[in-house]
């Protein structure tokens, strides 16, 4: 089976410009497949660079070498040398993802937040805000808070409002940046129940857990992400 | 469920430019700059005060003409086609949302007179509801509809700079040019605005040409961003790698100096 998502050589390093110009190298050489209904834990010590990984393979920070080939309408499309253009019609169908921390415009409500991927892939508005409510449901947020904007929200609440916002599309590619950070165990769970619900649907997953619980609950194998010195 | 989704990868631009140069006698305001606008999307032009986005966007709807380079709207050159092409373009496909209100209101119109002349520029002639449409948009921006006999020149600056909101979106323009369009205004009626302006880029297929200091809310709003410094564009892409992972030295500058955009 061809894979969801792949990195062929991967490479990152930033540059501080106004540190003087200093390189800090973070990723080398990362080959990494994730099949279609499979999740791949990232795995590593505190600063080795999952999320830099995380945001390279959605193209939130530049590739500094290598490929990432995602399967996007029947071909593979080079995330490392993609347009915007391409790489917004890429997260548009293709390639989802659950940050730790919301950022929407405010003033917008809860439900339209979660409805707005699903309205930009063209279903009805209805239909769209439907699904969010459902998800939002789902996730324990109380029906009263639907209607408003999440920014007077929790911390757990906004978290679970950017869950629904992520699981509502169906993205054959998601990527879930310590997506129970700050959860209680009841929304644990309901998590859970998402990622494994995704992956029978058929949804390549590549997340980074630091619950353990969570982990083994979903993960089918575990990737190591090696901090620089260590990289072969 | 995608199928009829518009093709992003490959399709024409609405306006393109290429190597446009224009000084003010020493001092270099565009220096080779290229730049592509599509239908739906929103591009945000960014730079430090005197960097060249207002005359950018002058160069680009043909205000001002350039010392070299081209300007093609939907391929043809724009300062070939002359003016009578370009007015008639101000009126019909484009927008223009000026960084002070008064240059584009009419003061001593109504405010409804204001929204509602752009249609009639455009052919509009049932009265009534040339009044429904401009109340519409009135509160689509947050003026309040009673105030739509009064005077632009009673309103605040923040009250004059949505109504040129309205009276710029109410023909539905293909394209909006936006010099600061939010400046003079609170934060949440800005917020309002920025979801309007995105709401119709998303639905109507409208592009957007903002130029802004609000870093912050240019990644809310933005899918492109092209940072300016003394006329030249240094660092260009899609907007959240600009800002998350910026690679020229004066970018960085500019995003370690804005607070968590
Ligand atoms: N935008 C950036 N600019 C400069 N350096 C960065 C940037 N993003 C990440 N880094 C650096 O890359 C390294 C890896 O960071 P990253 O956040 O990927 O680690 P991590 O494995 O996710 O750690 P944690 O488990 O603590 O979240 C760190 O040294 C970090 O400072
Ligand atoms: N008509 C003009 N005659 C002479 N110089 C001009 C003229 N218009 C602009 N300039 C100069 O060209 C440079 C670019 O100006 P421009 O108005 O494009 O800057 P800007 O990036 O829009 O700045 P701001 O953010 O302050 O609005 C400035 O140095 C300005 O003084
Ligand atoms: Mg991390
Ligand atoms: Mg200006």
């Amino acid at each position: 089976m061809t894979p969801a998502l792949r990195t062929e050589g991967l490479g990152k390093a930033f540059t501080l410009h106004l540190q003087g110009g200093v390189r800090i190298p973070v990723l080398g050489d990362v080959d990494l497949a994730v099949h279609p209904g499979e999740c791949v834990a990232l795995w590593g010590p505190s600063g080795a660079g999952k999320s830099t990984l995380m945001r390279c393979l959605y193209g939130n920070y530049g590739a500094g070498a290598g490929r990432i080939l995602l399967r996007h309408r029947g071909t593979d499309l080079d995330l490392a040398s993609a347009s915007p253009q391409q790489v917004i019609e890429a997260r548009r169908e293709t390639l989802g993802y659950v940050s730790q921390f919301l950022r929407v415009i405010p003033r917008v409500a809860t439900r339209d937040i979660v409805a707005e991927p699903l309205v930009t892939r063209g279903v009805p508005r209805d239909e769209a805000q439907a699904r969010a409510t459902e998800l939002l449901h789902r996730l324990n947020l109380p029906e009263r808070l639907h209607g408003l904007p999440p920014a007077t929200f929790s911390g757990g609440e906004q978290q679970r409002v950017n869950l629904a916002r992520g699981f509502a599309p169906g993205y054959p590619v998601l990527l879930l940046d310590e997506p129970t950070a700050s959860l209680d165990a009841a929304n644990r769970a309901v998590v859970i129940g998402l990622i494994r619900e995704a992956k029978a649907q058929g949804a390549a997953i590549i997340g980074i857990f630091h619950d353990t619980e969570v982990r083994e609950a979903v993960a089918d194998r575990l990737y190591d992400v090696l901090p620089h010195q260590d990289a072969a | 469920m995608t199928a009829d989704l518009p093709q992003t990868s490959g399709r024409t631009p609405l306006l393109n430019a290429e190597g446009l140069t224009l000084r003010f006698g020493a001092i270099p305001a565009l220096v080779d700059v290229a730049i592509d606008i599509s239908a739906g999307e929103v591009l945000a032009i960014v730079g430090e005060s005197g960097s060249g986005k207002t005359t950018l966007l002058r160069v680009l709807s043909g205000m001002m003409a350039p010392d070299a380079g081209t300007v093609r709207w939907l391929g043809d050159d724009l300062h070939a086609m002359g003016e009578a092409a370009r007015r008639r373009l101000m009126r019909t496909d484009w927008g223009f949302v000026h960084q002070n209100p008064r240059d584009g209101l009419r003061l001593n119109v109504s405010a409804g007179g204001n929204v509602g002349e752009r249609l009639m520029a455009v052919g509009a002639r049932h009265y009534g509801r040339i009044r429904e449409e401009a109340i519409a948009w009135l509160q689509r921006v947050e003026v309040d509809a009673a105030r739509i006999d009064d005077l632009p020149r009673t309103f605040s600056g923040g009250m004059q700079q949505r109504l040129q909101i309205a009276r710029t979106l109410v023909t539905r323009p293909r394209l909006v040019f936006m010099d600061e369009p939010t400046g003079g205004l609170d934060v949440s009626v800005q917020a309002r605005l920025l979801d309007l302006i995105r709401g119709l880029s998303r639905e109507l297929g409208l592009a957007v040409l903002i130029v802004t200091h609000d870093i912050a809310a240019a990644r809310l709003l933005a899918d492109r961003m092209l940072v300016m410094r003394r006329g030249e564009v240094v660092e260009h892409g899609l907007t959240d790698r600009v800002l998350d992972d910026p690679q020229h030295p004066y970018t960085q500058l500019l995003v370690s100096s804005v607070l968590a955009a």
